[in-house]
């Protein structure tokens, strides 16, 4: 029993040791190479190469990309917080809700399956969007933007709730009922706190959508002082010429923050599944 | 009961989301469509009835680009959906550092598409691409990826997966983390192995999440073109080419009107397809 | 304790937004009216990724000192996505004070008798060239100045190797094809392809306007009303010729992985030695400049030359021009800064700041002395007046396609006929859109 445990054991090891070595040769050398070209000089850089840099510039790169253009970076990443933060609220609380009616609900909701799917198939059409906007007085405004990216953001999380809220046993609702529980009470007491994992997906995915918008941005909220993320990356390409060290070093600073956000999700996703274990 | 239950899933709950998904985003598009019969210049547009969609089936890489849209999101979903499964029973067996492991196979989501092709064009390079010089060294001819016609838009759909299973994987974690650990508790009991879990348990238990990947990568996938454009531009000449990209060329050339007829008939294309698998995948979902 | 949680997240987030706030959110919005006298006005300025802003921003600092007006830069990509940023945002009416957009028939498709302001009455008019004027004139008007030099396509060539193999400068295409031969011979790259970039893949047709409208005068004319074509004028025929004999469906002269070779790597294999031409426009020196510095002075140009017809002449872009919106709150702050960079004194401070790529179009500029030495073989051309603008400037009508068609005639994947009359269709397309008749 033990021997064979110890077979098992080490098995597992070497499917560990194994597994990690892929991941590293396909995502880490790719990773490698933006980074490791975000720390050498614009010629160095221009060659496109996996070397190491001869000189290694990751400050002067670096404090280039933060301080060019008066901090442009800066308010960027000001905006793209704002932003991001305030559509994954509304987005988190708006399309559970909805997920939630459209999955237990037979019937008409099935059709509105449909339309939701919609969301995922077309462009924003940018021009009468404009004028949508116009019309409400919120264009280049934060609640314009927001309300939009939240619209745009809306069919992919409703997708993902409604197929985790089918997991929940509908057994609990009628519990609830039974209990004297409003929907209200029902859904934000019992059903939104099963969600976690799916929320903690959610808010990981949506907000590197979001965050990582630039068409929409460009269009939606243009102006020198709305700067989005996305957007500096602008500074540094061009028809002819690109900086690739600068590039690359913005590539990089911009995805920190979402890299903090996944890893601390992550986590969430994790131990929402201890909770809802034990109530399954 | 039914009519109770139905009590306690009030229409209400749609409202918010519904009202912003309107105004925001369907009104608007709506109101798109009926450009697409006009001859538009965004400040002044002209009737000219179904001219744009005539125009854009003539588009010369038309037959090229509705092989390639099939063909990449094809790819795309079989390879997300396969590898993102695998990857995400990997990470959530009992490893010790899963948690770096699982940031290393997300870090592709998070960079864009600018930086996604210059990296793949570099190691794709057919003679000083790192992909090539591994070939050689275990005695494999180079392959001239996205030079090739013939080759391109599978070059770029590997890409696309590489980038979008991290995706596909937090998904399939999240679906597989949601099985109630009872499940497997019995099956250890019963003394069942790995790969029974995986064929017993986890395959059949996170079909919700394999349902949303499955339908997610494939609309991407139909529509998809960032990366097309950052790493080919559709070449060389028109072979990479996907409807998308077609549509934008147009978009990008000005002629507002046709790119909205693309956009148009790209939709209904999306549909067609979209629809019934959605259908077919949520039906099982019930027989389970 | 997990709400607890829940809840230290989203004030950290919020948290954490407030404090970059305090560093970056300065943003005060203009809005004074007229912008007379002390009042500070600050103007937005629209300006592509493209285009190098160093000397803009040194007139906009002496600007702010002497006129007590400020301008912020807004960065749109370039290219057809900012010409589409820059059309969408003139349709919704909510462009900036001042942007910056092509002379030429490529202005005349956004309307600027509606948008923009006209400046035919200010001061500086004469001093403009009158072939520059022209690009920006429409009706009765003049709506734009010169927002920098002149830029000039061409064949960037490698002295060094040229000294070498003691070439000459080609003042035909069978001379060039000669040059071409012996460097391929002598082991070096003939001719750099970089079709990674694939507007690259267009110069040696663009760049050969200067011959097709000295041996076709009316084409540009012709061509914009329907009645030429690429495919049925020998003279524009042969610019799709010349692009097809440089690749490997004839003299196999580019190098090897030219489809995957990335601008910046073309630029370095002529800059390094290891090529000795590159078909280009000379914008692109600042960027060799920036990678090659010690040997950017090594780089020279000529124009594409014909087939013995006529003398050789450089095919030139307008510059872009700088147009002042109708629609801006700040029309006369604007104009005055404008004045201000007109001005000698502006003039002085752009070009002393700016790499010039070419000749200038205002008058009294002269090269600095420090200008790259290819800029200085351009200004004999200039004083001849060897020069024609590029098609784009004299016609509305270029197809979408035109970078995919010649990357597959420059592959050898196309013929040139095909490549032509498949140009011509897709020239169609773009004549209907813009509502020409009899296309």
């Amino acid at each position: 029993m033990s021997a064979k445990r110890e077979k098992r054991s080490k098995r597992t090891l070497a499917a560990e040791i194994a597994g990690t070595l892929v991941a590293l040769l396909f995502f880490g050398v790719p990773a490698y190479f933006v980074l490791i070209n975000s720390m050498k000089t614009s010629t160095e850089a221009a060659r496109l190469e996996l070397g190491w840099p001869n000189s290694f510039e990751f400050l002067a790169n670096y404090g280039e990309v933060i301080t060019a253009n008066d901090g442009r970076l800066l308010l960027a990443f000001f905006n793209s917080a704002v932003i991001t933060v305030f559509t994954i609220l509304l987005l988190i609380i708006v399309c559970s809700m909805a997920a939630f009616v459209l999955a237990r609900r037979q019937g008409m909701a099935k059709h509105l399956n449909y339309l939701v799917l919609v969301g995922l198939m077309i462009p924003p059409a940018i021009v009468p969007t404009i004028w949508v906007l116009q019309g409400l007085g919120l264009f280049k405004t934060f609640p314009g933007i927001i309300f939009l990216e939240t619209a745009l953001r809306f069919s992919f999380a409703c997708i993902l709730y409604r197929a985790f809220v089918a997991t929940i046993p509908k057994e609990l609702d009628e519990a609830a009922l039974i209990d004297g529980c409003g929907p209200l009470r029902l859904f934000f007491q019992i059903i939104f706190p099963l969600l976690k994992p799916v929320t903690s997906t959610i808010i990981v995915l949506s907000s590197i959508q979001v965050y990582n918008d630039f068409e929409n941005m460009l269009y939606f909220f243009p102006g020198s002082e709305n700067a989005t993320v996305q957007l500096t990356l602008y500074n540094y390409t061009g028809l002819f010429g690109t900086s690739y060290n600068l590039l690359f070093a913005n590539v990089i600073l911009i995805c920190i923050p979402m890299l903090i956000l996944f890893i601390f999700f992550n986590k969430r996703i994790v131990s929402g599944m201890t909770a809802g274990a034990v109530k399954g | 009961m039914n009519a109770n239950n139905n009590r306690m899933y009030s229409y209400y709950f749609l409202l918010p989301a519904g009202i912003i998904y309107f105004v925001f985003f369907l009104f608007p598009t709506l109101m798109s469509f009926f450009y697409s019969m006009t001859w538009w210049t965004l400040t002044d547009w002209e009737f000219i009835g179904f001219e744009n969609f005539i125009t854009f089936f003539e588009s010369p890489s038309l037959r090229i680009g509705f092989r390639n849209t099939l063909f990449f999101a094809g790819t795309a979903v079989t390879g997300k959906v396969i590898l993102g499964l695998l990857i995400a029973v990997f990470l959530t067996s009992k490893i010790r550092n899963k948690d770096m492991l699982r940031s290393i196979v997300f870090f592709p989501v998070l960079i864009s598409a600018i930086a996604v092709g210059a990296t793949f064009g570099v190691l794709m390079h057919p003679t000083d691409g790192i992909i090539n010089n591994g070939l050689n060294l275990i005695g494999l001819p180079s392959v001239d990826w996205l030079g090739n016609p013939n080759l391109a838009i599978f070059s770029v759909a590997f890409t696309d997966i590489w980038r979008g299973v991290g995706i596909a994987t937090v998904i399939f974690i999240a679906g597989i983390m949601a099985i109630p650990g009872d499940y497997k508790e019995a099956l250890k009991i019963d003394g069942g192995n790995t790969f029974q879990e995986f064929r017993h348990i986890i395959l059949p238990l996170s079909r919700p999440a394999m349902n949303t990947v499955i339908i997610l990568a494939l609309i991407d996938g139909l529509r998809n073109f960032d990366l097309v454009w950052a790493m080919t531009g559709g070449g060389p000449g028109f072979s990479s080419d996907v409807l998308a990209s077609i549509i934008y060329k147009q978009y990008a050339s000005g002629f507002y009107g046709l790119a909205t007829a693309g956009n148009v008939i790209l939709f209904f294309f999306v549909a067609c397809i979209a629809f019934p698998v959605f259908k077919f995948i949520n039906r099982k979902e019930v027989d389970l | 304790m997990k709400t607890f949680s829940w809840v230290s997240v989203s004030s950290a987030l919020l948290l954490s937004v407030g404090l970059i706030g305090c560093s970056g959110g300065e943003s005060s919005s203009s809005d004074g009216g007229s912008g007379g006298g002390d009042e500070p006005v600050e103007l937005e300025f629209l300006v592509a990724d493209s285009v190098n802003t160093r000397g803009l921003e040194a007139v906009a600092e002496a600007a702010e000192e002497e006129l007590n007006i400020s301008v912020t830069f807004d960065i749109r990509p370039g290219g057809p996505e900012g010409e589409n940023v820059v059309k969408t945002r003139l349709a919704t009416g909510e462009i900036a004070d001042m942007m910056i957009y092509n002379a030429g028939a490529l202005l005349e498709t956004i309307n600027p008798t509606r948008n923009f302001v006209d400046l035919s009455e200010e001061p500086y008019m004469d001093k403009m060239m009158e072939n520059y004027k022209e690009t920006v004139s429409f009706g009765d008007g003049v709506y734009g100045v010169p927002s920098q030099s002149s830029n000039v396509g061409g064949w960037l060539y490698n002295k060094t190797i040229y000294e070498e193999l003691g070439l000459e400068i080609p003042e035909t295409w069978d001379e060039l094809m000669e040059n071409m031969q012996a460097v391929k011979d002598a082991g070096y790259t003939a001719a750099v392809g970089a079709f990674d970039e694939i507007s690259r893949t267009q110069i040696p047709v663009l760049a050969d306007y200067y011959n097709v409208q000295k041996l076709a005068p009316d084409f540009a004319e012709e061509y914009t009303a329907g009645d030429a074509k690429f495919a049925d004028t020998p003279a524009a025929l042969r610019s799709f010729e010349k692009a097809y004999e440089l690749g490997p469906g004839g003299n196999d002269f580019y190098n090897e992985d030219f489809n995957a070779t990335t601008h910046e790597q073309g630029m370095a294999m002529l800059a390094t030695g290891e090529a000795a031409h590159f078909a280009n426009l000379s914008n692109v020196l600042p960027t060799i400049e920036d990678n090659h510095p010690k040997q950017v002075e090594n780089i020279g140009i000529f124009p594409q030359p014909a087939d013995g017809e006529h003398e050789p002449g450089f095919t030139v872009w307008m510059p872009n021009a700088i147009l002042i919106s109708q629609s801006s709150e700040n029309k006369e702050a604007a104009k005055k800064w404008v004045e201000f960079y007109m001005s000698d004194e502006g003039q002085r401070i752009f070009a002393e700041n700016f790499d010039s790529i070419g000749p200038y179009v205002v008058e009294g500029v002269e090269i600095p002395d420090d200008a790259y030495a290819a800029v200085k073989q351009m200004q004999p051309y200039f004083d001849e007046g060897r020069t024609a603008p590029a098609l784009e400037f004299v016609s509305p009508i270029k197809g979408a396609n035109l970078p995919q068609i010649l990357s597959e005639v420059g592959g050898g994947f196309m013929s040139p006929e095909e490549g032509a009359e498949m140009y011509d269709q897709d020239a169609e397309r773009q004549a209907q859109q813009l509502g020409i008749e009899d296309w």
